[in-house]
């Protein structure tokens, strides 16, 4: 098995994927053998960039029911979409 | 912070609640640093094998137990007490959790030079309470840091945001974030909620940082310099989409980070408009309305709860 997998995640500013990104995290199953990151920060400006790169939407949030009390609650960046890429180290 | 006065003003207490922390570049004087560095090399022989379950051989410091008083700390002669007695360091700290505050914990972090070592972002402690009531952190740099030699990555504006360590972990970048770098004798003061990592130290010089986490003993209820305040905290009718002054705990209390766009920031802004109503003891402040639409409609405007 040659095929390899990159993991991108974005975390956008709302909901929707053409959103600014916010914040990123990229894991290399190919170990720099693929195609690295652009080299800009953010490496995308919004999600919908991502995927014109080639990238492919794995996750994307879905809308959470809100807990009475907790309508107000911060925690974990809410807006988190993962993207694979698939790395073929043969071809 | 006043010359004469080391207690914070209102606006540097705003701008604390808002972005969770501050940065006082070399505060400590020169002389103090190389001895401080000599007193936590000691420090280091008896805490780093502790931190990993093993018994030191030497105590070395007289080292304070968990919910000291602070001015009982590192007793004369020590560098380190002289350190946290500095008018201008017991002044910030009088500010943010009150003129003798219980001590915590302290640690050493050393980073070797040519050290790899590189931590995920994280929340000390444990996820915290729905409670407004904080700890600090001091983080204080003896010697100088230069850009990317090992100087702590934080995020700031992450302090008011309930999360698990382990959760933050998987954010490898935000918009905003900083790694550390100054001069000796730097001092930053977090919010215990802050999001920091420790990170890798490429250059020739060890880094040495001294942290110590301490836990207020009053109401944290306008400690610091008000001689300001009536100036600077506005009424809970400045509102973005109405009128609104451009100046002021309010106006500091909107600067967003740049990982807080859209309307996520608006949650933010309530969150530290109720860490505002906790300090300044203020319980109908508000900023942009949010809170005060909410809780008139609950009274239905005759001030009644129904």
């Amino acid at each position: 098995m040659s095929v390899r997998q990159q993991v991108l995640y974005l975390w956008l500013a709302e909901g929707a994927l053409d959103t600014p990104v916010v914040g990123w995290a990229f894991h290399d199953g190919s170990a720099g053998r693929g195609p690295a990151l652009p080299g800009s920060e953010p490496p995308y400006a919004n999600g919908a960039a991502a995927l014109e790169d080639g990238w492919c939407l794995l996750q994307s949030p879905a809308p959470q029911a809100l807990s009475p009390g907790a309508e107000h609650a911060i925690g974990y960046l809410p807006n988190e979409f993962v993207f694979e890429r698939r790395i073929d180290l043969a071809g | 912070m006043p010359a004469a006065d080391h207690r914070l003003t209102t606006l540097e207490v705003a701008r604390f609640v808002a972005e969770g922390f501050l940065r006082f570049d070399a505060l400590v004087p020169a002389e103090l640093n190389p001895r401080v560095v000599a007193e936590l090399g000691t420090l280091a022989q008896a805490k780093l094998p502790q931190a990993v379950g093993v018994k030191p051989t030497s105590d070395g410091l007289d080292r304070p137990a968990s919910a000291t008083p602070l001015s009982g700390c590192y007793p004369p002669p020590s560098a380190l007490g002289e350190l946290l007695r500095l008018p201008a360091v017991r002044g910030i700290i009088e500010s943010l959790v009150g003129p003798d505050p219980a001590y915590d914990h302290d640690f050493v972090h050393l980073l070797p030079a040519g050290s790899g070592y590189r931590q995920h972002l994280h929340v000390d402690a444990i996820v915290d309470s729905a409670d407004p009531s904080f700890d600090i952190q001091l983080f204080y740099f003896p010697e100088e840091v230069a850009p990317g030699a090992g100087g702590t990555r934080f995020v700031p504006g992450t302090h008011l945001r309930r999360a698990r360590a382990e959760g933050v972990s998987r954010y490898q970048r935000l918009l905003g974030e900083q790694q550390y770098a100054g001069p000796a004798g730097t001092l930053l003061v977090f919010h215990h909620g802050l999001w920091h990592a420790g990170q890798p130290n490429p250059s020739d010089r060890a880094r040495w940082m001294y942290k110590i986490r301490l836990n207020p003993r009053v109401p944290q209820v306008r400690l610091w310099n008000t001689e300001d305040f009536d100036a600077q905290h506005n009424d809970p009718t400045d509102h973005i989409f109405a009128t609104m002054r451009f100046e002021g705990v309010g106006h500091a209390l909107r600067q967003m980070q740049p990982w807080q766009q859209g309307h996520e920031a608006r949650y933010e802004l309530v969150h530290r408009v109720r860490l505002w109503r906790y300090l300044s003891g203020d319980d109908r402040y508000d900023v942009d309305y949010y809170l005060t639409r909410l809780e008139q409609r609950a009274q239905g405007g005759d001030g009644v709860t129904r």
